[in-house]
Formats: structure tokens, sequence, C-alpha cells
């Protein structure tokens, strides 16, 4: 059995088991789209007539946000708590003990983000335009930048989420995986405007990829006279992508040198 | 053909504990072994090197002629295993989980087969959050056998199970066992090991202190007690020549012996004896003695 043949069906098992953890659903699938919804009502009388005049509305300022955290919600967050816990209650160890082909179980994990961050993009985009009238981008280059930030987001997420699985086990995962994820999602300019933060914890936050994921986010959907209320008053598309794939790729050599089967040894 | 498993002079330390201390054994083709021992005797450790889980510090590990620690996706493809209960499979149901390990083997068992044989028809389709634990053991079963595997591995498998359910459990694995497949079995229950292997190993400090078959381990020394009444108390008399000594009370009490019994030594008092509190290795030489 060939071991493409394996990982679509892992992929479809993994869907499977996503779908029928309700606190997945909940906590990290549809959790960008509630709170985009709220925002976008709660919000919607504090934007002035001059940013009205630019066609900005309260869900166009959160939607950049909301699709980063989705990013990182759905690959990140979903994996360092699924592989720990798999970790910890034999299921690692039980694959580790079938012929199935390690890389055959990663792609499966690959295929859950890919399908789960895709699906919830799509809900997110669907929500913006159609419930809250959000402007989208017109220009293929801004449609290009956006794929590239999602794809290097998500591979991002999903390496540094297995490997950072080795930290945490079923005990553990909501205070060393979600406490810190959501942490980052406050300073990194996911529910405040980024340029309202002080700037020292605008450095702290520029270290980890949210805030780039973020910032890359911000230069499709927003008006680009925008550009001026980020840090260095530019999108800075190429740094933001050179970030992204550092930490893609610092992820996957972590998976590789530390990636366990079982829990001792 | 090879030895489906040799070991020699086996070695495991965790820091400065021995786990296994110069342990050795073979099991042939075609053999049901059980290996019996307390908990923390050296049992986990040692099928978990064979299984490939874990390295040996030192000694000679042959699995089906590999050294499980190299071992790749072809001997994985032969071996089967049943761990000690795994969970993580609560979303899940018995045919899917089923159905995805048979997968990845070469040569599987038919899944429907599998959940007929293993007793899980009428659970199939359930969530395995909603089994119980008996159930979840068949359904671990279950996946150790469907890659219709030559060796298999099965750690304490009746744990939680009803009469019924080890009856039936064995009846599989007999079956499984006259098809040729090699099974190296763990277990607490001596009957199991009885009803099920053609030979027995104790395992206990980390060493191979018997290995034989049951009834050679049950049978060896003195190993029968008659008990009768006589004079208002139960008189007991153990003998490796209990039929001469029936002979003689029969004829001391001019026919029938009143409430006579002749138990055989059984394996359970091998296996406690061998075990013992003290230094296990010391009891089996005296055992053996």
């Amino acid at each position: 059995m060939n071991t493409l043949r394996l990982a679509w069906d892992r992929t479809i098992l993994e869907l499977k088991m996503y779908a029928r953890e309700r606190d997945m659903v909940i906590f990290s699938f549809l959790f960008p789209v509630i709170m985009l919804a709220i925002f976008g009502v709660v919000f919607g009388s504090e934007i002035d007539a001059g940013e009205k005049a630019q066609g900005m509305n309260a869900a166009r300022v959160f939607l950049p946000g909301m699709i980063a955290a989705g990013v990182l919600l759905t690959s990140f967050q979903t994996l360092a708590m699924s592989v720990a816990i798999e970790r910890d209650d034999g299921t690692l160890k039980r694959l580790r003990g079938t012929p199935l082909p390690p890389v055959a179980y990663f792609l499966g994990k690959v295929g859950l983000v890919l399908i789960t961050a895709l699906a919830q993009l799509a809900l997110l985009l669907v929500v913006a335009r159609f419930v809250f009238d959000v402007r989208m981008p017109t220009e293929p280059a801004a449609w290009l930048h956006f794929a590239a930030f999602f794809v290097v987001g998500v591979v991002g997420g999903t390496t540094l989420g297995v490997a950072y699985s080795s930290l945490a086990n079923p005990r553990s995962v909501t205070a060393v995986v979600v406490g810190p994820l959501l942490v980052l999602q406050f300073i990194s300019g996911v529910y405040f405007t980024f340029g309202a933060l002080p700037s020292w914890l605008q450095q702290i936050a520029a270290v980890f990829p949210l805030k780039w994921i973020a910032q890359g986010m911000r230069s499709v959907f927003y008006p680009a006279s925008w550009a001026g209320q980020e840090m260095t008053g530019t999108w800075e598309v190429g740094r933001t992508l050179l970030v992204l794939a550092v930490w893609a790729v610092s992820g996957l050599v972590l998976c590789l040198r530390t990636f366990r089967w079982t829990r001792d040894s | 053909m090879t030895t489906p498993i040799q070991v020699t002079d086996l070695h495991k330390s965790y820091g400065t504990v021995a786990a296994v201390d110069g342990l050795g054994f073979e099991v042939a083709q075609g053999e049901t072994v059980a290996i019996l021992g307390p908990n923390g005797a050296g049992k986990t450790t040692t099928v978990e090197i064979l299984e490939g889980f874990r390295r040996a510090d030192s000694g000679e590990v042959r699995v089906l002629g590999v050294d499980p620690a190299t071992a790749d996706r072809a001997w994985r493809d032969r071996i089967g295993i049943v761990s000690q209960s795994c969970t993580g499979l609560d979303l899940l149901t018995p045919r899917e989980i089923i159905a995805s390990t048979a997968l990845a083997y070469r040569n599987p068992l038919d899944v429907d087969h599998v959940i007929e044989v293993t007793g899980l028809a009428t659970k199939a389709n359930a969530r395995i959050r909603g089994l119980s634990g008996g159930q979840r053991r068949r359904v671990d079963i279950a996946l150790g056998i469907v890659g219709r595997s030559e060796l298999l591995f099965l750690d304490e498998p009746t744990t939680g199970f009803d009469p019924q359910a080890r009856r039936d459990f064995w009846s599989l694995i007999r079956a499984l066992g006259e098809d040729g497949t090699t099974i190296v079995l763990t277990t607490h229950y001596l009957d199991e090991a009885e009803a099920l292997a053609s030979r027995v190993g104790i395992i206990a400090a980390g060493r191979m202190v018997a290995l034989g078959t049951p009834s050679e381990l049950g049978g060896s020394g003195r190993t029968s007690t008659l008990a009768w009444d006589e004079g208002g108390r139960r008189a007991t008399l153990h003998t490796d020549r209990p039929t001469a000594e029936i002979a003689r009370l029969a004829s001391r009490f001019g026919g029938e012996v009143p409430g006579l019994t002749v138990s055989r030594r059984s394996l359970e008092e091998t296996y406690l004896a061998l075990i013992g509190p003290q230094s296990a290795v010391g009891n089996a030489d005296e055992v053996a003695a």
C-alpha cells in the first residue's frame, strides 16, 4: 500500500476525530469566526467618518487578525495538543508498532491542518464579505501575497506545533499550549490594533510568527495608506515571508531532532 | 527457517537499576510461549526490546532474523502487537480503526472477519468511547491480529474480560496458533498460561528463572499432595509416588480412604516459589534441586 494512499486514509481519520471533538471544533475552528462576528457588531460605531470614507468597517479592521489567529489555532494549537495527547495515551506507540510509514502519519496531520485551515478561511471570508460587507482586495498581487502568507503561516504552525507537543502532556496542554498562544494573540495585533501597543511589547511580539502573519494579512485587507501605522511605516512583505519561513524551517529541524514516539526513552 | 525469537545474555538498565540482567531464551516457529513474572521483573522491558520499542544495553536479540532496534517496515509487516490498553481511539468506531490499520499491512485479514472473531460485531459502528473495558480490549486485540502477522505479541490480553470472554479469546488464540502463528504472551493469569502456552517462561529479577512446558514446571519434584480424613482431622502427605502411597493407605484403611483427594503441584505453586520474596534466582535453584 503506497504511502500517499495511507496518508489520505490518515487524513480522513484525523478529520473524523477532529469533527467529533466538540472542544476542538469550537475553540480552534469556530473561535475566530465567532470573534469576528462579535467584534464586527460591538465595534461597529467606533469607526469614524474618515475611515468609513476609506471603505473601512469594524469587521474589516479585525478580519486580518482573525485569519492570522485561525491559522495558528488550526495548525499550531491543534497539533501541539493532539500530538501531545497521542504520545501520552499510546496512540503514537501503537502506530509505531505497525507498518504505517511515519511520514504517512505526519502527512495525515498536514492534511487535517490544510483542510480545516482552508475551510475556516473560507468561512471567515464568506462571513466577512456577505454578513459584514467587508471590501475584498481586487488586485491579483494582493491575493498572491495572501496565499503566500497563508501557506507559510500554516506550514510554520504545523512544524512548530508538532515540535512544541514534546513540552506538553494531556494534563498541561491548556496551560502550556492554549495559554501562551492566547497571550500571543493579545500582543500580536489580533484583538487590539498593533500600533496601539507600547513599542517594547511590539518588539517582543515581533520575535514570534503570529505578529508577522497578522501584519501580512493586514497588508492584504487594509487600504494601502494604512501601512503608515505599522512599526516601520511599511508592510514589509519580504521580511514577513522571510521571518515566517525561518520559523517554519526551525520547526521542522526541531521536529526531526526531538520527536519521540513514546512517553519515555 | 530461522528461529523467530533468539535472545542471548540480554541486559538493560535504567540508571543503576538492572531491569533485564542476562536474560536468554528462544521461541521456535509456531510455538505459543507465555511469559510470567511479577510487576517490575523485566517482562515488559524484555518484550518492548523484542518489539523494537527499546534498545538493549548489550546482548544479542534476533526477532525474525533481524535486530528489532534496526527493523524496517517490512519487518513490522510480519509482527502483530497487542499492547497494554491503548486509549486515544475514543472518537472512532472499531470498524474505522480496524480498517485503517489493515491498510498498512501487505496481506491483512478481512476486516469483517476480524470484527466477527473478536466479538465486536454488535459494536462495530459504535464510538469506542462508549465501549466497556473488555470491549475496548477486544479492539486492541483486533488491531493486533488484523495484519495476519507471523509473530504476535500479546501483553496481558485478557485484562478486564469476563470468564466467557476469556474462553472466547483463548479459542481465538488457539486457532491462530494452529494456523502457524508464533505467539509470545505475557500474562498474570497462570490458568491462561496453562491453557494457551506450549511453553512457559518465568522472569524474575531480570532473568529467565524457568522455561518449560506447563506440566514440566508444575510437575517437578514432590508434586502430589494427598489429603484424607483421619481421627477427626485432615491428614496430608506430599509425595512424588502418589499411586504407591494410595495403595498403602487403602490397605491401612481396609478399602475406601475417607475424603481422599490427590492434587498435583500446580504451575501457580511453582511460580510463587520461583518468584518468592527473597532472591528469585536463589529460589529457582532450590526448586530445581
